[in-house]
């Protein structure tokens, strides 16, 4: 430990010392400050935090990055593969550069905040975590998604929302097509204010009026007998 | 699973250290496939009338040098050749086709590796290392290479049905996936001309673009007919005399990453192969889109061309 925290360099240690570094703090415990170097592309950086804490890490990583976080803010100063922050509880994952697919997958709570472009099913099935997405995603994102917020400042690609539950989405730029029972809906005040709140702890400074919303049709939750041909 | 990995270098002055870059790049994915590894590597160019073949038997005692009087005899020409571990770098001066079609006869003492006038590719059942060690990948010098280790699921862990697949001329296929259409498409290929010699799926895709590309197809052109015919699950890296090429399927659950600098352009499954390339944490990284056809040739930038898009509409 220096004076700024710990430094953990994966040339010297393993990840799986790490992790059970970060596992040892006390849920409870002190703010604690940590420097994770030379991850080059290591999977399972960061995984199953369960304390207050910051963990930098300085480079690109790998599959799972951050995830099932639970109360730590772990910025990833590069990019990261697939799952990023996959099942996040709670705490602020950050990526400087851009995400593989399935970043925030069945992510519970939290934010997740992607400063370049997420790829291919970012955000599916979402149960309660808000995604700000400075760039573009990929095809089938928000896919399933029961709970949360998906925010994308650029465009989204194919069947974006497709068989979507509860969740919201904001897209700024174009869409390439929504998916099945995915509809743009009115973005009211009580929007506008929300999506202004979650912009600013994203730290993006982008108007909320220049976005649309997007939401459930609701029309897969039932069977409808007006179906029942096409089986 | 599986893992694919391949390198181009942009500056000649790297070609002789082509061996120590990939190697470790191959290595690094001993996780996604320890089944079996194959490499080709492009180097060495035979002069225009030259061909340059990689043959392989795995008896020990196996008499490559009658194996090159053989064609000594049969094509009137000086055969060079030169055995690596179960491999037999052989070349001569004679016409390709005609080469082709004498060592794919029925009943030949040895399996076809690579024909080409650039391409040698090595493959054998273990673990990256001691295939890359066999072969001496370390010390090869080249312009570029194509790699994959093997978690193999639709066909037996043998040499044969190891990557990479020799598809024609200086082509060969490396691929991370698998096909749910191959034994229709194998069937339909056979009366097109194509000579199987595994019943694995990727040797499928690799005959489909040799098949294509034979009927005056570019491989870019290739490819995204490949889009249309082949279904299923797919990471392509397709290398050739001067570049390679990388196309992934519609729906993109294989990975694959990018990273060029002005020294070299480089793909891999996992970042993780790339991380130890000199000036990385300068590249350019990117993850190629689906449905995409990546083309990286001599002298040029990778480029992506979305013209699925206008041939899906």
């Amino acid at each position: 430990m220096d004076a700024s925290g710990y430094v953990f360099d994966l040339t010297q240690h393993t990840v799986r010392e790490l992790n059970q570094a970060l596992h040892n703090l006390p849920e409870q415990g002190p703010p604690t400050a940590w420097k994770v170097l030379n991850p080059a592309g290591e999977h399972t950086v960061a995984v199953g935090i369960n304390a207050p804490c910051t963990v930098e890490i300085a480079g690109h990583v790998g599959y799972y990055c951050a995830g099932m976080n639970k109360y730590a803010t772990v910025t990833i100063n590069g990019n990261a593969s697939t799952g990023l922050a996959e099942n996040m509880m709670s705490g602020v994952v950050r990526v400087r550069g851009n995400a593989s697919q399935s970043a925030g997958a069945t992510g519970r709570g939290g934010l997740l905040v992607i400063e370049g472009d997420a790829s291919a099913r970012c955000g599916i099935s979402l149960k309660g975590l808000d995604i700000v997405v400075q760039g573009a995603v990929g095809h089938m994102s928000a896919f399933m998604a029961q709970r949360g917020r998906l925010v994308v400042c650029g465009d989204a690609g194919p069947a974006l929302g497709d068989s979507l539950y509860e969740a919201q989405i904001y897209v700024r730029g174009s869409i390439a097509d929504l998916g099945a029972d995915c509809i743009e809906k009115e973005l009211r005040t009580e929007h506008v204010e929300a999506l202004e709140a979650l912009l600013a702890a994203a730290r993006i400074a982008l108007p909320a009026r220049q976005f649309r919303r997007y939401g459930s049709a609701r029309k897969l939750y039932h069977f409808s007998v007006d179906h029942a041909d096409a089986y | 699973m599986c893992g694919i990995v391949g390198l181009y270098l942009k500056n000649p002055a790297l070609n002789c250290h082509l061996g120590a870059l990939f190697e470790p790049m191959l290595l690094e994915m001993t996780q996604r496939g320890p089944d079996s590894t194959g490499f080709a590597i492009y180097r060495d160019p035979q002069p225009l009338g030259g061909v340059k073949i990689v043959l392989q038997n795995a008896a020990a005692d196996f008499e490559w040098a009658e194996v090159a009087a053989d064609l000594t005899r049969h094509f009137m020409a000086d055969v060079g050749f030169r055995p690596i571990h179960t491999h037999c770098l052989l070349t001569l001066n004679a016409d390709e086709a005609g080469v082709r079609r004498y060592l794919l006869r029925a009943n030949a003492p040895y399996a076809v590796v690579s024909i080409g006038r650039h391409i040698e590719i090595y493959k054998e059942v273990g673990l990256p290392a001691a295939v890359a060690s066999m072969f001496k990948l370390s010390a090869v010098q080249g312009s570029h290479a194509i790699g994959h280790t093997r978690m193999a699921t639709e066909s037996a862990v043998t040499t044969a049905g190891s990557h990479p697949f020799s598809t024609g001329s200086d082509l060969c296929l490396v691929h991370n996936g698998s096909l749910s259409n191959h034994n229709r498409l194998r069937r339909k290929l056979a009366k097109d001309g194509a000579v199987f010699r595994t019943e694995n799926d990727s040797e499928v895709a690799a005959q489909y673009l040799d098949v294509q590309m034979r009927r005056g197809l570019s491989l870019e052109a290739a490819l995204y007919a490949a889009l249309k015919d082949l279904d299923g699950f797919f990471t392509f890296t397709i290398g050739t005399s001067d570049g390679f090429a990388v196309l992934r399927d519609p729906i993109a659950c294989k990975p694959a990453v990018m990273a060029e600098t002005p020294e070299w352009v480089a793909m891999a499954s996992e970042y993780r192969a790339l991380a130890k390339l000199p000036g990385v944490e300068r590249a350019r990284v990117w993850e190629p889109e689906p449905a995409t056809v990546y083309v990286w040739e001599k002298g040029g930038q990778a480029r992506a061309a979305r013209a699925w898009l206008a041939q899906a509409s």
